[in-house]
């Protein structure tokens, strides 16, 4: 034993074991051997496997593996169970949520060793972060049951959603999936991470012991393979996942075109700015936080640390400094800071991405402290690597953070934003202006001003680019599970049937449509055009011929246009009051040209106009009032919610109303400050080629709406395949060919709703949150 | 690094030299940055990282209380009252605790006593035959707003009459309106009047609005040689507070950084638990290593906290059972 008389010198923390006994008593209880949990009961599985505490190695127990019959249970009992949990009503859940976050405190303890054991991380983020942030989760959200029904009137449950959580925060990210699920209405089938299924398991007894409706919650274990029967299960309404960006990709893939609505959290390699003016002490332990925490294992890890030149050096030895004192072990030990990594097979990719660093180049640091074998990672700190390392690229997903310098905040811009990625940043300045100025900058879901991983129900988390898209978290992630209530199916707007004889072209002289990108009338690269004719099959006029060089001219000039993104609202709406006006004086024009094209009538062609009128006044009316929001979590200080632009837009119109469907996708883009590049009506185009005269008498700027004609699925799936547009909406039959496009680098997509263009839902809040991207900026304060 | 002679060392200067007078740098004092959220998150989650338990919690409670200053500060003080407070001084921890510890042989004594210059006679006739010094707080404490002539004599008084440590308080009307050239030149001038007895500088934390002035008046103490930089006097709204403490501690580390000195830290006031002190000896471990857990380089003002930190000593000799404050012979 250790003498007092020893530790007066040596002065050591000595060891703070947590007990690992309640948990113990707790897998035997259950035989060490666990069941699928459907339908609230405990159904056994043909097949198991195991489970291991990464930090000895030793099994904890069997979990099941479910088999595609067993997934197949689990959605019946969850489709059955959902009208029944959709009409207790808003308030009649809240009590449900309520009774989870209470008991999931009345047990934290039991959840925070058995999520340790399970995963390897320490004791202290389990009880002080993981558990808390999973109870409050469920407080949050019984609020937003509560208020559901006055809250969002217009909108209804999803249905079933399946649920695919990762093992880095087993129960805290199911917590984010099923709470707003819950919520809003929907029922749930959830696979945890094979490597950490046990806290999903408690979870489920929970669920006994609050009451829960049977079929309400189902979870389900397994290898990935049991995450693909959920992902193709045809009777599964939404699929939420987080995970690596590689599986997201391929669950994009496996739901494109079955209507399945998605939200993706994936990987990261978020930006760490240092300025020269920031508290280094305070960004030191801000580091210590962002990539240290849970082992680096964070998908929002800020592994990228980029500081100003003037102060790289100093603040690098104090990293250096800090790094020594890091303690590394026993994950139920109170006073270690990195525990295990969740497997060897993680550990080893870890390993295998620092020598290759270390191979192409950089500079490897790890403290003195002799790292304990097994599956543990030393902190590391890699210097000497530019953006073009691998180690830069790449996510390692471990204890590792590279480090550059960067000279102007122009600079720390483009450093942060050099990457696939969009998921985080963490900005250190003392300066406001400077911090303000570069949170917007970045293009990522969340950014700390002088904090990092910092998370709460109130404020949405999720990414942008190939980090993903949808939020959880906040009223912005209530509505990854709802979906608007009047959602007409697509026979019921119908293309006006001719009325009257098709009346030939009006023009007297031969006016030639032609494509119009970056703000000039442009002939199709290809040099060939095609004719439009009536219903009666009357030569209506010609139109350019576009093809994927078109596409990729119209691309980069929208993007070029990038300023628009910054102009005021004030001043874009203007711009589409202006539109407004100019269409206005044209309307007979209009109307005459829609009636040549669709026969439609004169009264419906003049309504047709006069709603294209209206809807762009609408439009300039949110321009400057489409507000986010300002959160409230539990710190002193805020976190504001920005509806940024998605950036570049591709447009892919219906047929039907040519001008008031063209007018009603592309106002509300442009109205919130993103570019587009609008592919018209293929059958009726030449009211919206007649437009651009309108856009260009407007003051529109160049750039900022750009119109391809020619062959509209062709060209929808150029867009949805260019790295450089960030989102495509389309509105046509072939939703999956468009949505396997966008596969490749996750790109944003709205596709197969039909709308009546008409009517109330063609205009308004549901455009505008397709247009925009939340952006949460948390902003601690303090004199 | 700054270039700074270093001065003779005394037998109580730490490894390394006393920190000497450096000369003014307003750079340095302007370019202090502190993120007050970002310092309060990290004394927040500190005491969630760190803890010690049994004999280590022993051990390192034993150390703390070789930390102690021992203080009496009250108008109702008397030769008497002090006689008793440095008997305690002598002999802190019951005689059967530290001999069931093991370290019954070591002359566990606490760091300091700490007086008003009238009772530094009777406090150092008292503490003859050890080695514990006295020290007095002076400098027209707690507010330190006498005429500067006279702070200086009282200074000169006390050390002519036996203390070995100076406790000064800062103008804090110089931190105020942003004249750190005036704090400097009278810590200074302190420091002179010290001679070879150590300067440990009250910056009156709670008094200065800021956490960005609490750094700026300690570096600004530090350059002018200050042996210790100490939170408070006891009379401010609010003492010690773990905030105070890391951005000070932050400070020397800095001022190491550049100069290679150490300056030691003394919180005070409000300490008065176990679990308190425990905080601050984390805090000081981990922001600049074990030196500074010694009495060398570490001291907390307190007077109850000997008295709960005997209690938690008790029960851990005793195999857990909860002690009162009764079974302790008081200070």
């Amino acid at each position: 034993m250790t003498s007092v008389a020893t530790i007066l010198e040596s002065m050591e923390y000595g060891p703070a074991p947590e007990s690992s006994a309640p948990v113990e008593t707790w897998l035997d209880k259950h035989n060490r051997s666990f069941d699928l949990f459907i339908g609230g009961e405990w159904v056994a599985a043909e097949a198991h496997l195991d489970s291991f505490n990464p930090a000895t190695g030793k099994k904890l127990a069997a979990i099941s593996h479910a088999s595609s019959a067993d997934v197949d249970a689990a959605v019946k009992a969850a489709r059955a169970a959902q009208p029944v949990w959709a009409k207790i009503g808003g308030a009649g859940r809240a009590r449900y949520l309520y009774a989870i976050a209470r008991l999931i405190q009345k047990h934290s303890r039991l959840f925070a060793v058995l999520e340790t054991m399970d995963n390897g991380k320490p004791i202290r983020e389990t009880r002080d972060i993981d558990v808390p942030l999973a109870a409050r989760h469920f407080y949050h959200h019984a609020g937003w049951a509560q208020l559901l029904e006055s809250e969002f009137p217009d909108h209804q449950p999803l249905g079933v959603a399946g649920q695919i959580v990762p093992w880095n925060f087993p129960l805290l990210i199911l917590a984010w999936k099923i709470a707003p699920a819950l919520a809003a209405g929907n029922t749930v089938v959830l696979k945890p991470s094979k490597e950490t299924s046990l806290s999903a398991l408690l979870f489920a007894e929970i669920c006994v012991e609050a009451r829960l409706p049977k079929g309400v919650v189902n979870i389900v274990t397994g290898p990935g393979k049991v995450g693909d029967a959920i992902v193709r299960h045809p009777d599964i309404d939404k699929i939420a996942f987080t995970g690596s960006t590689e599986v997201g990709r391929g669950i994009r893939m496996a739901t494109a075109g079955t209507g399945k609505k998605l939200t993706l959290e994936l990987g990261g390699k978020s930006p760490f700015v240092v300025f020269e003016d920031a508290d280094l002490d305070g960004a030191v332990e801000g580091a210590v936080d962002a990539i240290w925490f849970n082992q680096g294992q964070v998908c929002c890890a800020g592994s990228r640390l980029l500081v100003q030149e003037s102060v790289a050096e100093r603040f690098l030895a104090k990293l250096r400094a800090r790094m020594e004192t890091l303690r590394v072990g026993d994950p139920l030990d109170k006073v270690t800071d990195i525990g295990a990594i969740v497997s060897m097979t993680q550990r080893a990719s870890i390993d295998a991405l620092v020598k290759r660093g270390v191979a192409e180049g950089a500079e490897l640091f790890q403290p003195k402290a002799k790292c304990p074998n097994g599956c543990f990672y030393p902190p590391t700190l890699l210097t000497n690597v530019e953006s073009a390392s691998t180690v830069v690229q790449e996510e390692i997903f471990g204890p590792v953070l590279v480090a550059m310098s960067f000279r102007t905040p122009a600079e720390a811009a483009q450093l942060s934003n050099n990457t696939r990625y969009g998921l985080a940043a963490s900005v250190w300045s003392e300066n406001i202006n400077v911090a303000l100025d570069l949170a917007p900058k970045i293009k990522a879901g969340v950014v700390w001003v002088n904090c990092t991983n910092q998370f709460d129900a109130a404020v949405g988390f999720g990414g942008y680019r190939e980090s993903g898209f949808g939020r959880e978290g906040g009223r912005e992630g209530m509505f990854a599970y709802l979906k608007p209530k009047a959602v007409k199916p697509h026979a019921a707007a119908p293309v006006t049937p001719p009325q009257e004889p098709a009346i030939a072209a009006i023009d007297s002289v031969d006016r030639t449509a032609k494509l119009y990108i970056g703000g000039k009338q442009a002939r199709p690269d290809g040099g060939y055009s095609r004719a439009i004719v009536s219903p009666s099959g009357a030569f209506v006029g010609h139109v350019g011929e576009g093809n994927r060089k078109d596409i990729r001219n119209a691309v980069e000039a929208a993007a070029k246009a990038e300023s628009w993104a910054n102009a005021t609202g004030h001043a874009r709406a203007q711009i589409l009051y202006y539109c407004a006006e100019n269409l206005s004086a044209r309307t007979a024009e209009f109307a005459q040209r829609l009636r040549s094209m669709t026969g439609a009538g004169k009264a419906a062609a003049t309504r047709e106009v006069e709603t294209s009128i209206r809807r762009l006044f609408t439009y300039a009316a949110w321009a400057d009032k489409y507000d986010g929001l300002v959160h409230n979590p539990p710190l002193r200080g805020v976190a504001l919610a920005m509806n940024e632009p998605v950036g570049v837009i591709g447009i892919a119109c219906p047929d039907e109303a040519p001008l008031l469907a063209f007018t009603s996708l592309w106002a509300p883009a442009v109205a919130m400050g993103n570019r587009v590049v609008v592919l018209p009506s293929e059958k009726h185009p030449l009211a919206a080629t007649d437009f651009y005269q309108v856009l260009e008498t407007s003051d529109m700027p160049g750039g900022v709406v750009n119109i391809v004609t020619g062959p509209r699925d062709v060209l929808a799936q150029v867009l949805a395949e260019h790295r450089g547009v960030e989102a495509v909406w389309y509105f046509g039959p072939d939703r999956k060919r468009i949505e396997e496009a966008a596969v490749d680098d996750i790109k944003q997509t709205w596709t197969g709703e039909a709308i009546d263009w008409a009517g109330t839902v063609g205009e308004g809040r549901e455009f505008l949150r397709h247009a925009t991207q939340v952006k949460n900026v948390w902003i601690p304060y303090g004199a | 690094m700054l270039k700074i002679q270093p001065v003779p060392s005394n037998d109580h200067a730490p490894e390394g030299g006393r920190n000497p007078v450096a000369a003014f740098d307003a750079d340095l004092i302007e370019t202090v940055r502190v993120n007050r959220s970002a310092a309060e998150r990290r004394v927040a989650t500190l005491p969630g990282r760190r803890t010690v338990k049994k004999q280590w919690q022993a051990a390192w409670l034993v150390k703390a209380v070789q930390c102690i200053d021992l203080t009496t500060l009250a108008g109702d003080d008397t030769p008497g009252r002090v006689h008793r407070l440095c008997a305690k001084a002598r002999q802190p921890v019951r005689q059967d605790l530290l001999e069931a510890m093991g370290i019954g042989d070591r002359g566990i004594t606490t760091g300091a006593v700490c007086v008003y210059h009238a009772m530094v006679e009777p406090a150092v006739a008292a503490l003859k035959g050890t080695n514990i010094p006295v020290a007095a707080v002076s400098t027209g404490f707690p507010a330190g707003l006498s005429p500067l002539p006279l702070r200086i004599k009282e200074i000169e008084a006390s050390v002519a009459a036996g203390a070995r440590e100076i406790d000064i308080v800062l103008n804090r009307s110089h931190v105020l309106t942003g004249n750190y050239r005036a704090v400097y030149d009278e810590v200074r001038a302190f420091r002179e009047a010290c001679g070879s007895a150590h300067l440990k500088t009250i910056i009156g934390a709670g008094d200065l609005g800021t956490l960005t002035n609490v750094a700026r008046a300690s570096m600004a103490c530090m350059m002018a040689g200050a042996d210790f930089i100490k939170t408070s006097t006891g009379k401010e709204s609010v003492n010690a507070t773990l905030a105070f403490a890391l951005v000070m501690v932050r400070m020397i580390r800095t001022w190491r950084e550049l100069t290679g000195f150490k300056v030691g830290f003394k919180p005070a006031g409000g300490i008065s638990t176990t679990k308190d002190v425990m905080n601050y000896q984390f805090v000081m471990k981990e922001e600049l290593g074990n030196d500074w857990l010694e009495p060398g380089l570490f001291r907390i003002g307190a007077s109850s906290l000997l008295t709960d930190i005997e209690r938690q000593l008790d029960h851990f000799v005793s195999g857990g059972r909860y002690s009162s404050a009764h079974r302790h012979p008081m200070g």
